[in-house]
């Protein structure tokens, strides 16, 4: 065990405050009685029923699942194929290039982002709607699907392919039968990461949506601007509980399989 | 006798298996196999050994049809396959690293190449139990990869890769992974299992001791090319290069210039008793002298015929390796082995075959004697491969024909035998093995003892120097 050193234990206290505190303050708040966002007026839940009241918000959220689902689906599929094809191709001229602006967006700015894409939509004449910002999710997000399935596929043994194929599959059905499965655990984390890029992009969204396609983030950012009112609070705090369980969940799933295919390959050894 | 042996290789008429015909196959600039003609027949158990970098899997790969050759023809059963892809060929491979599909239990692993072909399910599920008895898997069959041991997932490799039945199994570094005692068991269960199914194996090992123990024939590669291919004991005791030599156990290398022996008595003579015969110790040693056409089991005249006629014109120098044949057993080698240490009742030089090379090794030493050599090495430079068991080391001089006087440095106790490193007069280090048939206390020879080490004048192999 290490000493205890008041160095430490302030640095932690610190760190933690520093990310923890707004949330801490905003989840409090949510349950103010007062419609005041600074002034304590005793325990109430009213807000979180009147938010569930709110028809506006909850078309935002309808609209924000719906578009998170389809993007993150769809940059998965094209995030992955785009993975496997810069991981197996193996060398041609270009493919420094290739790759590298398959990345490029994750450092683009989203401003730029958004622009070109309005740019781009109204070019070809694209109504503003559902399916302009869906678009313009997957266009950014696939990049992460693609930088989480390659760092996967990167060290996926590659003889496994090569047996499937030896063994009368083609090529086809040693992808879908062996490397998809395998992959598989990197492929929902791509998933699952664009599904939640998606859910909180404000820039992006702001440029490509159109009348109807509200998303919950523009939502809540020009209900803010008219005053912060608790029901944005207990909005947040919803939203913070939802990846709070899901986040703990996942982790726990994992660590319990994990332990669990230690001992079985303990044991493995012990019968050998 | 002769025709239970397996051999095809020495029958012309037998149709190979594969056939590579000049095939190089190049990695931009690298060339990793360079102009490579070889067959393997039908049921060999055939070991592809060399140093790493080799192109031992490089040329695995070309069969299995992950790579395709830049020159040449690779050829199975006569057709050429050099182009069709890894999924539609007969051949299926066993990975060095056994590639098992971890999401797959031990069953549906076997059961993969089987369901790719779309059989009727029971029939499938007949085929795997039968590869699961066959491989003692039974009981885990429905355990993942990740849930059984090294020894078990190597098992299911080999399972899998057998499953189908193919008329060509390769086998890279099958036995890599295991320790030493379990890879032993694990040969002997390769063989057992080839030997079961009639299927071709090629081997590819690293391990010299593991080609010799599992092949049928074993081809040392060097740098994309086959520089040896042969029996196991062919390639131990008749090298036909320094490198094969040193590359294939220990061996001493003594290096000189080589001298063509008289023939005074022509060889037909010699192989009649001797004018005046000794008790001899041993009935064959009279006839220990060249007689090589009764050392191998040889082909009729007519393969012989055809095989000189038609086929060495053709396939030129990778076929003139295949005729080397065993030295002629030599008598004085059998009371050496039995009492290493004593002074063995030593043949009298006129025991000594005559022809053959005399090898001038040191200023003011005397000539080896190496009755087995090749006359027309006369005068080049050569080098004297000598096996250390092959060498007898005694504290006074025995009677041999070849005799070496030295200090010993070195003795590497390993169990059953002893190694003995000898610094020869002349500054040459000489390894000579004899087996610790005395319990250790009662060796005499230790380190700085002067010794005598003694060979026979056919103990060595005489090599062109490279
Ligand atoms: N795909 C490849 N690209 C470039 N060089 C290769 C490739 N595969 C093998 N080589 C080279 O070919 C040589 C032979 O390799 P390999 O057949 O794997 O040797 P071995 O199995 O005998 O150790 C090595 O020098 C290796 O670097
Ligand atoms: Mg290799």
């Amino acid at each position: 065990m290490r000493r205890f050193s008041w160095f430490n234990a302030t640095s932690l206290t610190l760190g933690f405050a520093f990310l923890y505190l707004p949330m801490i303050l905003l989840v409090v708040y949510s349950f103010n009685e007062s419609r005041l966002v600074t002034v304590w007026a005793g325990f109430s839940t009213k807000w979180y029923g009147e938010l569930l009241q709110n028809e506006e918000f909850l078309d935002a959220a309808w609209v924000t699942l719906k578009v998170a689902f389809f993007s993150s689906t769809i940059a998965t599929v094209l995030g992955t194929m785009a993975a496997y094809v810069m991981i197996r191709a193996g060398r041609f001229p270009g493919r420094t290039l290739f790759s590298g602006m398959i990345y490029a967006p994750l450092v683009m700015p989203e401003v730029i982002t958004g622009l070109s894409l309005l740019l781009l939509f109204i070019g070809i004449g694209l109504d503003r709607g559902v399916l302009t910002v869906v678009l313009a999710h997957t266009t950014f997000s696939m990049c992460y699907v693609s930088v989480v399935v390659s760092s996967r596929l990167s060290t996926f043994d590659q003889a496994l392919e090569e047996a499937a194929l030896d063994l009368g599959a083609s090529p086809f059905e040693s992808f879908t039968l062996i490397t998809l499965p395998i992959i598989a655990p990197a492929v929902i984390s791509g998933w699952l990461l664009a599904f939640t890029l998606s859910l909180d992009d404000l820039v992006i969204a702001s440029f490509t949506t159109g009348p109807g396609a509200t998303t919950l983030p523009i939502k809540v950012f020009s209900a803010v601007r008219l005053g912060v009112s608790p029901e944005i609070n207990a909005l947040s705090t919803l939203l913070i509980s939802i990846v709070t369980v899901g986040v703990i969940t996942a982790s726990l799933v994992s660590k319990r399989a994990a332990v669990q295919r230690r001992r079985e390959e303990q044991a493995a050894q012990r019968t050998a | 006798m002769a025709e239970s042996v397996f051999a095809p290789w020495n029958d012309p008429e037998a149709k190979p298996l594969i056939q590579f015909k000049g095939v190089t196959k190049r990695f931009g600039d690298f060339t990793a196999i360079d102009d490579l003609t070889q067959n393997i027949y039908e049921r060999e158990f055939f070991a592809l050994l060399g140093p790493s970098g080799c192109g031992k899997t490089t040329l695995m790969r070309m069969l299995a049809g992950f790579e395709e050759p830049t020159e040449g023809q690779i050829l199975l059963n006569g057709v050429d396959i050099g182009h069709v892809p890894p999924n539609k060929r007969a051949v299926n491979m066993m990975f060095q690293s056994y590639a098992l599909f971890p999401h797959l239990s031990v069953y549906d692993n076997i059961a993969f190449g089987l369901r790719r072909e779309k059989k009727p399910k029971d029939e499938i599920h007949a085929r795997v139990k039968e590869m699961l008895r066959l491989t003692r898997l039974d009981r885990f069959a429905q355990r993942k990869p990740h849930q059984i041991s090294g020894g078990q997932r190597q098992r299911v490799a080999l399972a899998r890769s057998l499953a189908k039945a193919p008329k060509l199994l390769l086998l890279d570094e099958p036995l890599g992974a295991l320790d030493k005692k379990l890879r032993e068991e694990t040969q002997f269960e390769l063989m057992d299992i080839q030997e079961k199914t009639g299927t071709t194996f090629i081997i590819v090992t690293h391990d010299q001791e593991e080609a010799m123990t599992v092949a049928s024939r074993v081809a040392v590669m060097d740098e994309g090319r086959i520089v040896q291919v042969a029996t196991p004991d062919v390639i131990y005791e008749a090298p036909n290069s320094v490198y094969v030599a040193d590359f294939i156990g220990d061996v001493n290398l003594i290096r000189g210039t080589a001298r063509a022996r008289p023939t005074d008595t022509p060889p037909e003579t010699v192989a009649k008793p001797e004018p005046e015969p000794k008790p001899a110790p041993a009935p064959r040693e009279t006839a220990s002298a060249p007689a090589p056409e009764r050392a191998a089991p040889q082909p009729n005249t007519l393969g012989r015929a055809l095989h000189d006629k038609l086929l060495s014109p053709i396939f030129g120098k990778w076929l003139e390796d295949e005729p080397r044949r065993l030295p002629p057993p030599t008598a004085p080698e059998a009371p050496r082995a039995a009492a290493p240490e004593t002074t063995a009742p030593s043949p009298q030089p006129q025991d000594i075959p005559p022809g053959g090379l005399e090898i001038d090794w040191s200023e003011g030493q005397a000539a080896i004697i190496a009755a087995n050599g090749d006359p027309a090495l006369d005068g080049e430079k050569v080098v004297l491969a000598l096996r250390p068991e092959k060498l007898g080391i005694a504290k006074t001089r025995p009677q041999a024909p070849n005799t070496l006087k030295g200090k010993v440095i070195d003795i590497a106790y390993l169990g059953n035998i002893s190694t003995y490193h000898v610094e020869i007069e002349g500054g040459v280090m000489v390894k000579a093995q004899a087996a610790n048939t005395r319990r250790i206390a009662r060796r005499d020879i230790t380190w700085e003892d002067e010794v005598w080490l003694s060979f026979t004048a056919t103990a060595g192999v005489v090599l062109k120097d490279e």
